[in-house]
């Protein structure tokens, strides 16, 4: 199978500003063989696929598909040239309000030679042959906002292969797919495979790699960080090839905590997920690692009371404690920084000051009126407290840089004692000094309260937790003190090894 | 702060100084006592509406059946008083319940059923139109109508209610300020201060701007949702009862402009102080504006019906001025 590389790309690059986000990727792509992509969030994988499928322009390097030079200025040029790509989110690939025939056919409406009338019969014929052709078993005439996502995802590749693409792309099909759905879709590639369809299939998800796999590239930072093609594929390596150490840090001087803060016992987060079971210590800094989508989150969202779990009970400091709400959670003492803080962080309109206070307007007003001279304090304290640069507490969020935003994030709930400090990737987009200056920040005040962080980088465990627990398939399953990690089982356990059964 | 910075923070009220400097001068009798009350009471009811619609623009929502909702209030003032033969508070408790509860609907609708805020309200809006019409079969009610079974009604408009519309109090001048004038200011002032000194108006623009932070930072979301349309509910009932106490009779045919020129007064406080965001004081603002604009032009002799035009073109300059010039319209 070596040697025949379809599709190949040498020496990639892109830069958006200053910011070099790919730095020289070389790829090739074999007919019938499904090569999965994995890399963390920020390591690349969208923008090599945006490129690839035309979306971006390159910065460097050079593509070619079918030893011919391959360089698509808009997405419909690669479509044409055999490069087709299912996008993450299912509901770009298909109209919601069309039946599924005219999704199905819907590229032969536009452009050049299409007919001007719509004719329903046509489409009908055509549909119905590209369904054949796939084993497509849905009614052609329902609607796709009918259907399920898995169906709708099905319809979105089948349009994609009604092209008859030499390659094809999925970026995390799977993603919010239930695994029969998955299983359906796995089938689907299989077929593919056969027919000789080169496949780059980016996923974070272990039992559909372990299921896939004919060769694994991992990226990190830009760069391919290892190929792995022999069999049996080396999964724990690819996993350390795109998480693992990057320079050796100064090692922390690990504690041990008495005093129980959290218990939780029996918590299911998930249907099929296996209970959670741990207990958080005060002045102890306990780190959640795992790979994305397997249940960080969710954990994360219902010990917030943002969701509810299915089984399981929780005490906090001896008391019951089953929030319904963010703000029983508040109430009680157990506040999270939520990840992504553009989306469920930031007010926009707001500057820092009036950030900071948001979830604590309660105790800063008096008969509902706001103090806005302690707001301003409060503000100004926790600037100083946690070093943000600004040249006020009057500045905008928008004004400030990703790391001094975060610190805003996290100043936001510093601000109140807190008895459970929840943090969910508290590190995406944040710079290496913030980083640092956000984790000894944590680890200083860490004292009376636990502190609970969900990372899927590894360094940002081992550089900041006291014990380091490992998720997958919605639970935990290893649990690590973090001084003299044994780094092969932690990783085996991030993989998903044999230690325990693949949902 | 550079030039561009200053042209969008104080270029309306420069624009607003202007004008009346210009009327001033062109106008004759544009600057007395007089007039500036005229240029409040005409913009008194519509003012009270933009003050509520405020409220909806603040938490990211809209609310197009202010302007039926006055309607719905003043037919309903009308009939209590006229047909049920009540006295004047009975006819005021009414026209607040018929705001609040049909706030609390267009909340509902919005925020439990998921319908779309335009939509929602513009369904409440033909609702509305059509049910203030029922009770009378389309008629106006005036002391003395005969009834759809053929009786007469003999109630009036009670005088105390007729007062909300045309009591003036002595200001300097006697019987200078109408009550609509003061209700105007005082709901104003309330606003305002809600809005921007209650930990309630804070969350409110909180949600209006990432309605996922409010509520991870514990806010009760749809609560505040609701109560905005509440809010915007009652208000446009204020309005609907001053506007039957200045009519004295339940018109079927008045309020047609209400609703486009009160979310006119508010988005065109977006404009003021380079806002950028929906705010108490810039609709006032707002509202005065175009009352002055209006005022002016009256006496300067232009006809009545370029005033449509002259609101419209205010209005297109104002929101270029917010989403154009200043960054924030961006994000």
């Amino acid at each position: 199978m070596v040697g025949n590389a379809v599709f190949r790309v040498e020496g990639l690059r892109k830069s958006f500003g200053h910011n070099e986000v790919l730095g020289g990727v070389s790829v090739e792509l074999h007919a019938g063989e499904v090569t999965v992509l994995m890399g963390a969030n920020g390591a690349g994988k969208s923008t090599l696929v945006k490129i690839i499928s035309g979306v971006y322009e390159r910065g460097g390097g050079t593509m070619a598909l079918a030893d011919q030079d391959f360089a698509p200025k808009t997405p419909a040029e690669a479509i044409r040239a055999g490069v087709v790509t299912v996008h993450q989110n299912i509901n770009d690939g298909v109209v919601a309000d069309l039946d599924v025939a005219t999704n199905l056919t819907l590229d032969r409406l536009s452009g050049s030679g299409a007919p001007t009338l719509f004719n329903p019969m046509r489409v009908r014929r055509e549909a119905k042959a590209v369904a054949e052709r796939m084993g497509l078993t849905i009614d052609l005439k329902a609607r796709v906002s009918d259907l399920s996502l898995a169906d709708r995802q099905m319809v979105a590749i089948a349009r994609a292969l009604a092209h008859q693409p030499k390659v094809l792309i999925l970026d995390e099909p799977t993603s919010s797919l239930s695994s029969a759905e998955a299983d359906r879709l796995f089938a689907l590639i299989d077929r593919l495979r056969e027919q000789g369809v080169a496949i780059l299939y980016i996923s974070h998800r272990m039992s559909d790699i372990r299921r896939l796999a004919d060769r694994i590239i991992s990226m990190r930072d830009g760069i391919i960080s290892g190929i792995f093609d022999k069999k049996p594929l080396d999964y724990e390596g690819a996993v350390n090839a795109m998480l693992g150490r990057k320079i050796h840090l100064d090692q922390i001087v690990v504690r041990n905590s008495a005093k129980a803060v959290l218990k939780i016992e029996g918590l299911r987060i998930a249907h099929g997920a296996r209970p959670i079971s741990l207990t958080l210590g005060d002045g102890e800094v306990v780190a959640i690692t795992g790979l994305v989508g397997v249940g960080k989150t969710a954990l994360a969202e219902t010990l917030f009371g943002v969701r509810q779990p299915l089984a399981g009970t929780m005490t906090l400091n001896g008391r019951p404690y089953a929030p319904e709400t963010a703000g029983e959670a508040i109430a009680a003492g157990v506040f999270l920084v939520a990840k992504d803080r553009g989306e469920n962080g930031i007010v926009q309109s707001f500057n820092i000051q009036e950030n900071i206070s948001l979830p604590f307007h309660k105790r800063m007003s008096r008969f509902g009126i706001l103090r806005r001279r302690l707001e301003r304090a409060t503000a100004r304290r926790q600037i100083e407290e946690l070093s943000i640069v600004c040249r006020s507490e009057k500045d905008e969020m928008s004004e400030l840089s990703g790391g001094n935003q975060q610190k805003v994030m996290v100043a936001r709930w510093m601000a109140q004692e807190a008895r459970l400090f929840i943090l969910d990737e508290p590190f995406q987009g944040v710079d290496i000094s913030a980083r640092r200056d956000i984790a000894a920040k944590l680890r200083a005040s860490a004292n009376g309260r636990a502190t609970l962080l969900f990372v899927t980088e590894l360094d940002e465990a081992l550089e900041t937790a006291d014990r380091i627990l490992v998720m997958s398939e919605q639970t935990i399953v290893g649990e690590h003190r973090n001084a003299d990690v044994d780094l092969d089982r932690l990783l085996a356990e991030v993989a998903g090894g044999p230690l325990h059964s693949a949902a | 702060m550079t030039l561009r910075d200053h042209a969008i923070r104080y270029g309306f009220i420069v624009l607003l100084f202007g004008l009346v400097a210009y009327f001033s001068i062109a106008a004759d009798g544009f600057v007395s006592p007089q007039s500036a009350v005229f240029i409040f009471q005409s913009v008194a009811i519509t003012g009270v509406l933009a003050l509520g619609v405020t409220a909806t623009l603040v938490v990211g929502g809209f609310d197009l059946s202010i302007g039926s909702v006055a309607t719905s209030a003043m037919m309903a003032a009308a009939y209590v008083m006229v047909v049920l033969e009540q006295n004047a508070l009975v006819a005021v408790v009414v026209c607040l319940l018929i705001g609040a509860i049909v706030g609390l609907i267009n909340g509902w609708l919005i925020v439990y059923m998921r319908v779309p805020d335009l939509l929602a309200t513009l369904g409440m809006m033909f609702l509305l139109v059509g049910l203030q019409r029922i009770p009378t079969e389309g008629r106006s009610i005036a002391t003395g109508m005969t009834m759809p079974d053929g009786s007469v009604a003999n109630g009036k408009f009670s005088d105390a209610f007729l007062a909300l519309g045309r009591h003036r109090f002595d200001f300097f001048i006697p019987n200078l300020i109408p009550v609509s004038v003061v209700v105007l200011l005082v709901l104003a002032v309330l606003i305002w201060f809600f809005l921007e000194y209650t930990r309630f108006g804070r969350m409110m623009y909180a949600v209006g701007s990432n309605e996922r932070a409010a509520e991870l930072a514990g806010a009760p979301v749809k609560a505040y949702k609701i109560w905005a349309y509440v809010i915007s509910g009652v208000f446009a009932s204020i309005g609907g009862i001053l506007l039957a106490a200045r009519l004295g009779r339940g018109d079927i045919a008045s309020g047609n402009n209400l609703l486009l020129d009160a979310v006119a007064a508010a988005l065109i406080g977006y404009a003021v102080l380079g806002a950028a965001k929906p705010n108490a004081f810039g609709t006032a603002i707002g509202a005065l504006f175009v009352g002055i604009l209006l005022q002016g032009l009256t006496m300067m002799n232009a006809p009545y019906y370029t005033q449509d035009f002259v609101k419209g073109v205010v209005l297109v300059v104002a929101l270029v001025f917010t989403f154009a010039l200043s960054g924030r319209g961006r994000r």
